[in-house]
């Protein structure tokens, strides 16, 4: 059950409290995110809406550990990340969070499944083990066959069915898609997001998504919007559009 | 290692760019090769100076002659074990680019003084009875193919227009690595009994044997004391100072060698820098997604760093069996215009040594950038 009014139950997945996000930009301040209340559940598939510059990327590289609040808490599965050090941080998103970029983000050198395998070499996995789950995870995709593809040789939606297998081999806690499907046609977004949503109903995951496109929110259980730097609760983004409004 | 692949890759990303990155690392490390060569070759008179011998020159310059009679003075002096005596002959073999150093020597002490050049008996002893003969140093020997018995003309313009005639009687090898095998010896009494009337009954330097290298000081203010306010004074130093004060006479080599070297340094550490920051630049969204998936700042830097130094060991490598395989035709081609190239295993060290500080200064600053990057900013570049 995701809440944005900061009353959520205290076990929740992830649970953010009074989030300030402000930058700077050449002597004038910006604030991207206020008291931002957030309670995700275990399983939850969330996405974010709203306009460009609203924060949503922000407020999705905060959950990832990779930028660090102005004020305010970010609790995940127990751990307040909020005040971790640089390296434990680090360590954090290996162990619990599995990006998904606009862009794919592969690297451009290695095969589908070394870029799979990336997240494991920082594993004490042996090399047999590792070669077990990357297979696995290019076989949820459905991938297996392109395993030693080079991202040049592979099309977008395969491209980015590669980061999403490199995203779950480690089985993180949860899952961050910013516009995930923002590169794609109609009908590789489509498939790109049946197999998010597969992620999620099959194997649990719970998965944060960031977009643009209110055909793509809909896939989710939630669509919260950012408005003014805070969370507004919806309605669930299959009501949503079932109403005629996307966003 | 579970990274090499990723470091490999990475590595082979631009080709043509590792080529010609590889190649001015090779051209590099061939130069600072033949540099540190070069100037090993200079200081090895230093180097391999016998602790335990003193060299006497006139003291107006080298030039300037001295009477033969100071041998027996110079012997007489507590301390001395044996003198030897030297004439520098300066001919040439059948042509102006056949040099090699040729001394006129005192066959009495010869050996005595110079313990390390050896002589086989049989062949120092029909050198003793040839007043025409002469010793060849290994290395001179080997460059014109001469073998004992072969009648050998010397052309000279110091002596007598004309070729003074010498029989190969024997053939001397240094007994200290690097030793000097390209002198050309001949008998002091054949030599003083042609030379014109001026050059009769002298020496260009006296070498002198010590009881011990403890009296070196003592014995050399002893031997200048003895000639003061003479009409040939002399001035006596050990014999690492005189060949320090050789080297000298060909300007300050080491000087030379250093600047050179130290362009080559800088030159090689900013192109090397540039096409790391470059390959560096290049791929920030890939390092900062490296970062974002767990890798940390210093597994960043260690890749950067990784890739430098690898590309440093190979050009390295490459350049260092170069210029193993160059040297010695190098030094062929120039022997008689510099001293023996020898490259040795302390250069070759010195060159990896080289190739590995160019290498890892030359990743640092870029891997540093790749280290402190922040991943948020890093990938809004995208």
């Amino acid at each position: 059950m995701v809440r944005v009014d900061g009353t959520g139950k205290s076990n929740s997945l992830i649970q953010v409290r009074g989030l300030d996000k402000t930058y700077r930009r050449g002597g004038e301040e910006i604030q991207v995110l206020q008291r931002l209340n957030l309670d995700v559940d275990k399983g939850d598939f969330v996405a974010f809406m709203g306009p460009s510059g609203s924060g949503k990327t922000t407020l999705l590289n905060l959950l990832g550990g990779l930028d660090v609040p102005t004020h305010g808490s970010i609790t995940v599965a127990g751990d307040e990340i909020t005040h971790m050090s640089g390296n434990k941080l680090t360590q954090w998103r290996a162990r619990h969070v599995g990006f998904i970029f606009q862009m794919y983000n592969l690297i451009p050198v290695l095969t589908a499944f070394q870029n799979v395998e990336l997240p494991l070499l920082l594993t004490k996995l042996s090399k047999s083990d590792r070669r077990k789950h990357v297979e696995t995870a290019l076989g949820v995709v459905g991938l297996a066959d392109r395993m030693n593809h080079y991202p040049r040789q592979l099309s977008g939606g395969q491209e980015q069915r590669v980061a999403i297998a490199r995203a779950i081999v480690a089985d993180p806690t949860f899952l961050l898609c910013d516009e995930p499907t923002g590169d794609l046609d109609r009908k590789s977004a489509d498939e790109i997001m049946e197999l998010i949503h597969r992620l999620v109903k099959e194997f649990g995951k719970t998965v944060l998504m960031v977009t643009h496109d209110p055909v793509v929110a809909t896939r989710a259980d939630t669509t919260l919007h950012l408005e003014k730097g805070v969370l507004v609760e919806g309605k669930t983004s299959r009501e949503s559009v079932m109403a005629g409004g996307a966003a | 290692m579970k990274f090499s692949r990723l470091i490999l890759a990475n590595l082979f990303r631009k080709k043509v760019r590792l080529i010609l990155t590889i190649g001015s690392f090779a051209i590099a490390l061939v130069l600072f090769t033949f540099l540190a060569v070069v100037k090993s070759a200079f200081s090895r008179g230093t180097e391999i100076a016998g602790a335990d011998r003193l060299v006497v020159v006139s003291r107006i310059g080298l030039m300037q002659l001295m009477p033969i009679s100071y041998r027996d003075k110079i012997l007489a002096i507590p301390g001395v074990k044996a003198v030897t005596h030297n004439h520098w002959f300066g001919g040439v073999y059948q042509d102006e680019k056949n040099f090699f150093p040729q001394f006129v020597i005192d066959p009495e002490y010869q050996r005595q003084v110079m313990t390390e050049l050896v002589v086989p008996e049989d062949q120092w002893n029909n050198f003793l009875k040839d007043r025409q003969g002469a010793i060849a140093g290994a290395r001179t020997a080997a460059r014109f193919h001469w073998k004992i018995g072969d009648r050998i003309p010397i052309k000279t313009t110091l002596y007598g227009a004309g070729s003074w005639e010498f029989n190969l009687d024997g053939i001397y090898h240094s007994e200290r690595p690097g030793g000097d095998e390209s002198q050309f010896w001949l008998q002091w009494k054949y030599f003083d009994e042609n030379a014109p009337g001026p050059i009769k009954s002298t020496a260009g330097w006296y070498v002198v044997k010590l009881d011990s290298p403890d009296d070196a000081v003592r014995v050399a203010k002893a031997i200048d004391e003895k000639f003061a306010n003479s009409s040939f004074e002399t001035k006596s130093e050990t014999e690492s100072a005189f060949a320090a004060y050789f080297v000298k006479q060909f300007g300050n080599i080491e000087l030379l060698i250093l600047t050179i070297g130290s362009v080559v340094f800088f030159t090689l550490l900013l192109v090397t820098g540039n096409t790391m920051a470059i390959s560096v630049r290049e791929r920030t969204s890939e390092l900062a997604v490296l970062k974002a998936i767990g890798f940390t700042g210093r597994a960043v830097l260690f890749f950067v760093l990784a890739e430098a130094v690898i590309i440093a060991l190979v050009g390295g490598f490459i350049g260092l069996t170069l210029a193993y395989l160059a040297i010695p035709v190098i030094g062929l081609a120039l022997t008689g215009l510099l001293p023996p190239l020898i490259l040795s295993k302390s250069v070759l060290t010195l060159g990896l040594g080289f190739a590995l500080l160019v290498g890892a200064a030359s990743g640092l600053l870029p891997g540093i950038g790749a280290m402190r990057m922040r991943v948020v900013n890093a990938l809004r570049r995208v």
